[in-house]
């Protein structure tokens, strides 16, 4: 019996995991491809579904509050850019100000901790009550993310974009404002981080000011499951941003396993952060104690 | 074509660290110069390089390019008039990005860089043309991500890259001191061949004193962050270590120590 309702919940953890998908592509973008810790995130994602809350319950059209969602989201990295380039402070510590505002900002928008957004009243993309219809529409947003990320990441800007993640030094002396992309890879991070909140508030029905609490956790979690799934055959910038998502899913089924097996959920952000941690443990354990390639050309040469 | 006016930059001033790296240094270079700059540690050689390249700003005195006053120019925004290959094979290319990706990003150096494609199909072939004549293989590689080449291939590709697209000045920091002497051979005779070839204005800070004398027209020698000896023409041609060394100990009153220069 237990089996079948294990079975049963996974469609429904298939969206919640391309949700959290979606947004672990914006931590991607910062963590990996732009090389910034951003921390903003827990914020901006409450501020994306605090948006779309507040202006699907207001009667506005969902598709504009989407947009104005993602609007928000964007200026969020733009705030944290300013304080981490014109301002001088620290990535990780720039991101945790923005956070800190964005918290008392949130509660502004929504007026409130927690706001409804029931599905029976208000016409939305996607409701858990509607699971099959829900994984087509955040289907076809995935599809188009990913191809319009893997075409600007292909284009002169997107390609100084890598370039300032990969080598800041080299980047300036070819003539690339690397402050410059820095704030504008915080605020596109950021805007897909608020577009994801604001899916997310649809599908559970409400915004809370909690929402995004540990999200960079999470998000971290999906960048590094899904690579390790797909380091094999990602060649490709979109299989590997597939991957991605591939990771925020896997994440959610085994939430979702965890959870039928009577796993106290409390406990879930303790695991959840610890299974980071190691993970981001290992290329540091691999360097420093599996490998040592002088110690073996000695040898080679004695 | 490069004119040093003044040019100090004290590093850590009111601290016990406090270094006067460049002390009043005026230079002036005239087009297709090739000037070999040497010095022992701390000389100001590469500062020297740096505060051309605008990593900082001088304390005082002004730095024109072609008659440009670039100050006050942040780096990036002056990099359109610079090619330059650093000391660190590691520091001159991107290595989470192709080969070709690289030149690209070079070959766009100060211009705008907008939403067309990153590479085209024109330039690739150009690519291959000039990965060929370095003879590394490279030019089948070219979609190998740069991480994957050693150190001497990744200092040819950043020495391409610095030349693509013809800088006014070009700015090598020791561009050979961390290859094995057969690279750096290599790597210092594609860089004579590329700067005759486009006939360029070049800087090369070097530790060898033979490199100094052998390449270019122009030969400075630095001391405390002063341009203490600078000869060139026929003068710099028929130098020698010796006479080097004996100039170095007249003008700075010390014996050069330097034991990496003596012993090449």
């Amino acid at each position: 019996m237990a089996f079948f309702d294990w079975l049963g919940a996974l469609p429904g953890a298939a969206a919640q995991g391309i949700i959290w998908g979606i947004m672990a592509i914006g931590v991607y973008i910062t963590y990996k491809i732009l090389d910034v810790a951003d921390l903003t995130v827990d914020g901006s994602i409450c501020t994306g579904g605090a948006v779309c809350a507040v202006l699907v319950t207001s009667g506005v059209n969902v598709w504009v509050a989407l947009a104005v969602a993602t609007v928000a989201g964007i200026l969020c990295g733009l705030l944290t850019g300013f304080f981490h380039t014109f301002m001088g402070i620290p990535a990780i510590l720039a991101g945790i100000l923005t956070q800190l505002i964005l918290w008392s900002v949130n509660l502004k928008i929504m007026g409130q901790a927690n706001l409804a957004v029931p599905s029976r009243a208000f016409k939305v993309l996607i409701a858990a009550s509607r699971v099959p219809k829900s994984l087509l529409v955040l289907a076809g947003f995935m599809i188009v993310l990913i191809a319009v990320l893997y075409w600007f990441f292909g284009t002169e800007m997107g390609a100084s974009l890598r370039a300032t993640g990969s080598n800041i030094q080299m980047s300036r002396a070819q003539g690339i404002n690397t402050e410059l992309n820095k704030i504008f890879g915080l605020a596109l991070s950021n805007g897909v981080v608020a577009l994801s909140g604001a899916l997310l508030t649809q599908y559970q029905g409400f915004a809370d000011i909690n929402m995004g609490r540990g999200a960079i956790v999470i998000g971290l979690a999906s960048v590094i499951i899904g690579e390790a799934v797909t380091a094999r055959f990602a060649k490709n910038f979109a299989v590997k941003l597939l991957g991605v998502i591939l990771g925020g899913v896997i994440y959610y089924f085994v939430y979702q396993t965890v959870v039928f097996l009577g796993l106290d959920t409390d406990l879930l952000k303790m695991l959840s952060a610890i299974v980071v941690a190691i993970f981001l443990a290992v290329p540091y354990w691999k360097k420093r104690y599996f490998s040592n390639p002088k110690k073996k050309e000695e040898k080679r040469d004695a | 074509m490069l004119e040093l006016k003044n040019i100090t930059k004290t590093f850590f001033p009111g601290t016990v660290n406090e270094k006067v790296a460049l002390n009043d240094v005026s230079i002036t270079l005239n087009d297709g110069d090739f000037v070999t700059i040497i010095g022992g540690n701390g000389a100001g050689k590469s500062t020297m390089l740096n505060a051309i390249a605008g990593v900082w700003r001088p304390d005082c005195g002004q730095i024109l390019i072609d008659g440009v006053d670039v100050t006050h120019l942040p780096e990036h925004k002056r990099a359109k008039y610079l090619g330059r290959v650093f000391q660190d094979p590691m520091m001159g290319t991107a290595k989470d990005m192709e080969i070709e990706e690289n030149l690209a990003l070079a070959l766009r150096r100060g211009k705008r860089r907008g939403l067309r494609w990153r590479i085209t199909r024109a330039e690739r072939e150009q690519y291959r043309e000039l990965l060929a004549g370095l003879d590394l293989g490279l030019e089948t590689r070219m979609t190998a991500k740069v991480g994957l080449l050693s150190g001497g291939q990744r200092q040819a590709v950043t020495l391409l890259m610095a030349t693509l697209k013809t800088p006014k000045l070009l700015l090598l920091d020791e561009h050979t001191a961390a290859l094995d002497p057969k690279t750096a051979a290599k790597v210092l005779e594609l860089t004579d061949q590329i700067i005759a070839e486009k006939k360029l204005t070049a800087m090369m800070v070097t530790h060898n004193m033979k490199d100094a004398i052998v390449h270019g027209n122009r030969l400075i020698m630095m001391h405390n962050g002063r341009i203490i000896f600078d000869v060139s023409g026929v003068e710099k041609k028929n130098l020698t270590v010796e006479t080097l060394l004996e100039k170095f100990s007249q003008s700075s009153g010390e014996e050069f120590a330097n034991d990496r220069a003596l012993l090449n």
